[in-house]
C-alpha cells in the first residue's frame, strides 16, 4: 500500500475504527477532529506535528489529528515509571510507536520491580515520574495525596474515554475523592481455576458450574487417583509471600458473602474478623488445609507456604494434581510449547460461584497516574485510554488483558486472554478489584500476607483474623 | 530526562567538583603567616564537615525525630513506636533474630576462619586452599542467597532439586523444609553469612599468624610446647588484636544484614531482622515512624561495637 492511499483511506477508516477521543463531548477533541487546520498554529508551522496526518498501527490507522488539540509536542519527552519489566515490557514499549510517530514526542520507559515501594520515595523527594502505572488503588490514593498539587487529575479527553469504554467500577478504582486521576491500563482476571482439559476428558470429569460441584469433583478426584491430589497451590513470592492466599480469601468472600459485604470488608466497615470472613476463610480451608486435597506434587499442606507461586500449578502437567486457582497472567508461567486452550494441555475455567445465578469476578490491573501537567503528558494519557491503544497492545502481546470495552476480542490471540476479556465484558459479571490491593498497606501488603502464611502453616482461622484486625491502622 | 541530558549533568557535576577542589587547593596554597597550619587545616576541614553534616548528621537527626512521629510523619506521638517495637510479638522476634545473628555469625565465621588459617598455614597447597575459601567473598550477598536458596529447596514428592535435601534423601532421611520453621530457619540463613564471611576472617588471621616473630615460636619449641600449647600461649595472644578486629567488623556487617533475609525469605516465616524490618515498615507498609524507630535502634546497637573496634585499632597502632 502506498503512502498516499494509506493517507486517503485513513481519514475514512479513522472515523469508524478509531476512537481515540471519539465521544465528541469535549470541545477539545472537536477541535482536533477538524483536521489539518486544527490545533495550534505552531503545529502546522513545524511541519512534523499531528494535524492532518495518519499513522499505521497494527490494528489500523491512527488519526493523528486527535492529538493536535494538545499543541505541538514534537521533541518533547514523557517519562513512564512502571513495574512492568522484561519480557512484558517489550510489547508495552512497541505499542507506543504509533503515538511517537504521530506526534514526534518520545516516551522514556523505566521498568522497576520495586516501583511500588520506590514511587512514594520519588514523589516525596521531588523526583516524581511524569506518568506511573500504579497496580494498586490503595497506592494510587497514597501517591496522589503525597504528590499534592503535582498530581494531575485526568484531562477531559481521558475522562471521556473512561466513561465510554470502562465500567463504573473501573473508573471508581482510578478515582481519588470522587475525582478521576488515573485511567485503567491493563487488567487481569483472578477468578480462574487452571486445569488440564485432557485429564478431565480422560476421567470424564465435567467443568463444575457451582461451588458444590467443585467440591464434589474435588472429593471424586481424591477418591479416584491415589497418586495425585485434586489441588496444588503455592504462596511463596519473595517479599510478597502470602498474596496468593489473600486471593483465595477474596474469591470466597465474594462468593459466600456477596459483593456488598466484600466492599464493606475492604473499607473496614465490618471488622476483619467478622463471621462472614471466618466463613470465607474456612471455605478456602476446606480445600487448602485438607491434606487429602493438597498439595499435589509438593507434599503436605505446609509446602504451600514455601512453594513459589510460579511453580504452584506446574504439577498439573505431570498429572500429580488436577486444579490450580490462579489469575489469567499465570499463562506466562507454563513452559514454552505448552498448548493453552479448551482442547490443549492447559486451560482455565471460571471459578464457580455458589449458585449459577451470580457471576462475581475478582481482578486487578494498573492505572495511569500523572504527576506533571503538560500537553505531551495529557496527549499520551489520552492515547493509553483509547480503544486504539488497547487493540494495538492486544495484537502484539500474549498474556495481556484489557478491560477496555472498545477492545476487540478477536485481537486477543491467546485463548486465556480472550476468555478473560470475554469475562470482563460479560454483562452478568460483577467485577471487584483485588481487596488486599485496596486495603491500607499495613494490612494489604503487611499483616494480611503474613496472616495467610501463618494460617497455611497451622495457625487457626480465628487467631489469624484477630491479629489482622488488630493491625488495621487506627485513625 | 534523556540519556544526553543525564550525561550533560554528569559532566557539569565533574567540572564543578574540579573547580571546588581547585579553589580549595588554591586557598590552602595562598595562606601564609604565623597561624598558617591551622588555617590550612580549616580550609580542608570545612567542606568535609559541611558534607558530613548534610549527608550524615542531618539525616540522623531527621530519623531520630521521625521515630517519635506517627506512620505518616505528621503527628508527634512520643515513645509509642519504641513501646511497639519492644512489646509487639512479631517485632520481638525480629529483635531476637538479630541477636541470634550477631552472636553466631561473628563467632563461627572467625572460628572457622582461624581454624582454616592454622590448618593450611605453610602447607603446600596454601595458595589454592586460601583462594577457595576466599571466593565466596567475591559473590554478592544476593548472589550467595540465591545459590543457597537452591541448596535448601524442598520438594515433597518425587526427586529433590535442592542439594541438601537430595543428600538427606540419599541417606534415607526425610526431606526437610529448611526455611519454614522458626527458629531453625534463622540458623539456615546464618549459615549463608558465615559462608561469606569466613573467607575474610581467614585472610586477615592468616596474615596475622604469619606476622608472629619467628624467634618467639622457636623459643616456645625449645621449651617443648606442644601444638595445643603453642596455639594457646603463643599464636592466640599474638594475633589477639587481629581477632578482635575481625570479630567486630563481622559483627557490624551482621547487624546490618538485609540482603540475605530479603532474598531468601523476604522476612517471612519469622526470619526478619532489624534492617529488613526497617525496610519493610518504611517502604512496603508505609509506616515511616516505626521504620525510623527500627533504624535508630540499629544505629544505637552499632555504636558500642564501633567504639570498641576503634579503640582496639588505636591500641594496636600504639604498640
Amino acid at each position: 500500500m502506498s503512502k498516499r492511499t494509506l493517507r486517503q483511506g485513513g481519514v475514512v477508516i479513522a472515523s469508524l475504527a478509531l476512537t481515540l477521543t471519539a465521544c465528541g463531548g469535549s470541545s477539545k477533541s472537536d477541535n482536533g477532529a477538524s483536521g489539518s487546520s486544527g490545533g495550534g498554529s505552531s503545529a502546522g508551522a513545524s511541519g512534523g506535528a499531528a494535524a492532518g496526518k495518519t499513522v499505521q498501527g497494527k490494528s489500523g490507522p491512527l488519526d493523528c489529528s486527535v492529538f493536535s488539540s494538545f499543541g505541538d509536542i514534537k521533541g518533547k519527552t514523557i517519562s513512564v515509571y512502571t513495574t512492568i519489566v522484561a519480557p512484558e515490557d517489550k510489547p508495552q514499549i512497541d505499542s507506543y510507536k504509533p503515538f511517537e510517530d504521530c506526534t514526534g514526542a518520545k516516551v522514556n520507559y523505566e521498568g522497576n520491580k520495586d516501583m511500588e515501594s520506590q514511587l512514594l520515595v520519588r514523589i516525596k523527594g521531588g523526583n516524581a515520574p511524569d506518568i506511573a502505572y500504579i497496580p494498586q488503588p490503595g497506592l494510587l490514593q497514597q501517591a496522589v495525596k503525597a504528590a499534592g498539587s503535582k498530581a494531575d487529575p485526568a484531562p477531559q479527553t481521558v475522562i471521556d474515554n473512561v466513561t465510554k469504554y470502562f465500567g463504573k467500577d473501573w473508573a471508581g478504582y482510578g478515582s481519588v475523592d470522587g475525582k478521576l486521576y488515573a485511567a485503567p491500563l491493563g487488567a487481569n482476571v483472578k477468578s480462574f481455576v487452571w486445569y488440564s482439559p485432557k485429564m478431565f476428558k480422560d476421567h470424564n470429569y465435567q467443568v463444575p458450574t457451582t461451588w458444590d460441584q467443585l467440591m464434589q469433583l474435588t472429593a471424586q478426584i481424591a477418591k479416584d487417583d491415589k497418586n495425585a491430589k485434586p489441588w496444588c497451590a503455592g504462596f511463596e513470592s519473595g517479599g510478597a509471600t502470602g498474596w496468593p492466599g489473600t486471593d483465595w480469601v477474596e474469591e470466597l468472600m465474594l462468593r459466600t458473602a456477596g459483593p456488598e459485604t466484600y466492599d464493606k470488608w475492604v473499607k473496614h466497615e465490618i471488622p476483619f474478623n467478622d463471621p462472614s470472613v471466618v466463613k470465607a476463610l474456612d471455605t478456602a480451608g476446606a480445600i487448602l488445609k485438607n491434606p487429602a486435597y493438597v498439595n499435589g506434587g509438593y507434599g503436605g499442606v505446609k509446602t504451600i507456604a514455601t512453594t513459589a507461586f510460579q511453580d504452584g500449578g506446574q504439577p498439573i502437567l505431570d498429572g500429580t494434581c488436577y486444579m490450580h486457582q490462579q489469575a489469567s497472567f499465570y499463562a506466562a508461567n507454563w513452559p514454552k510449547g505448552t498448548k493453552i486452550g479448551p482442547d490443549g494441555d492447559i486451560f482455565a475455567f471460571y471459578e464457580p460461584s455458589m449458585d449459577a445465578s451470580s457471576k462475581p469476578v475478582e481482578g486487578a490491573g494498573e492505572f495511569v497516574a500523572s504527576f506533571r501537567n503538560a500537553p505531551e503528558v495529557e496527549a499520551f494519557r489520552t492515547y493509553l485510554s483509547s480503544p486504539f491503544w488497547a487493540n494495538e497492545k492486544a495484537i502484539i502481546s500474549t498474556g495481556w488483558v484489557s478491560a477496555n470495552k472498545g477492545a476487540n476480542i478477536a485481537n486477543f490471540k491467546n485463548p486465556i486472554d480472550a476468555l478473560s476479556v470475554k469475562t470482563l465484558q460479560d454483562p452478568a459479571t460483577v467485577f471487584r478489584f483485588d481487596g488486599s490491593d485496596a486495603m491500607p498497606a499495613a494490612v494489604g501488603t503487611g499483616s494480611f500476607w503474613k496472616g495467610m502464611v501463618n494460617w497455611i502453616t497451622g495457625a487457626s482461622t480465628k487467631s489469624v483474623l484477630d491479629s489482622i484486625e488488630a493491625s488495621w491502622p487506627k485513625s | 530526562m534523556s540519556t544526553f541530558d543525564k550525561f550533560e549533568q554528569m559532566v557539569i557535576a565533574v567540572v564543578a567538583f574540579a573547580v571546588v577542589f581547585a579553589v580549595i587547593m588554591l586557598l590552602a596554597d595562598r595562606i601564609r603567616g604565623r597561624s598558617a597550619d591551622r588555617s590550612v587545616a580549616m580550609v580542608f576541614l570545612v567542606p568535609t564537615v559541611v558534607l558530613l553534616a548534610v549527608g550524615l548528621v542531618y539525616p540522623a537527626i531527621r530519623t531520630l525525630l521521625d521515630s517519635f512521629r506517627n506512620a505518616e510523619g505528621t503527628k508527634f506521638i512520643g515513645i509509642d513506636n519504641y513501646q511497639t517495637v519492644f512489646s509487639d510479638h512479631d517485632l520481638l522476634i525480629v529483635l531476637l533474630n538479630t541477636v541470634l545473628w550477631v552472636v553466631f555469625v561473628p563467632f563461627f565465621a572467625t572460628a572457622i576462619g582461624l581454624l582454616y588459617a592454622l590448618v593450611i598455614d605453610k602447607s603446600r597447597v596454601e595458595a589454592i586452599a586460601k583462594a577457595l575459601v576466599f571466593l565466596p567473598m567475591a559473590i554478592s550477598f544476593v548472589g550467595a542467597s540465591i545459590i543457597w536458596k537452591f541448596v535448601y529447596t524442598y520438594k515433597g514428592a518425587g526427586s529433590q532439586i535442592g542439594l541438601l535435601n537430595e543428600i538427606l534423601v540419599k541417606l534415607g532421611l526425610p526431606a526437610q523444609q529448611f526455611l519454614l520453621n522458626w527458629p531453625s530457619n534463622t540458623f539456615w540463613l546464618i549459615v549463608v553469612m558465615i559462608w561469606i564471611q569466613a573467607g575474610f576472617a581467614m585472610t586477615v588471621l592468616s596474615a596475622a599468624i604469619k606476622a608472629i616473630p619467628q624467634d618467639i615460636i622457636e623459643a616456645a619449641r625449645l621449651d617443648g610446647v606442644n601444638a595445643v600449647g603453642m596455639f594457646r600461649f603463643v599464636t592466640l595472644p599474638s594475633i589477639r588484636p587481629a581477632v578482635i578486629v575481625v570479630l567486630t567488623t563481622i559483627a557490624i556487617g551482621t547487624l546490618k544484614v538485609f540482603d540475605i533475609v530479603r532474598t531468601m525469605t523476604g522476612g517471612q516465616f519469622d526470619t526478619s531482622v532489624i534492617a529488613n524490618e526497617f525496610y519493610n515498615q518504611s517502604f512496603n507498609i508505609g509506616d515511616e515512624g516505626l521504620g525510623a524507630t527500627l533504624a535508630v535502634i540499629l544505629f544505637v546497637l552499632v555504636i558500642p561495637v564501633v567504639i570498641y573496634n576503634v579503640r582496639q585499632l588505636r591500641k594496636a597502632d600504639a604498640r
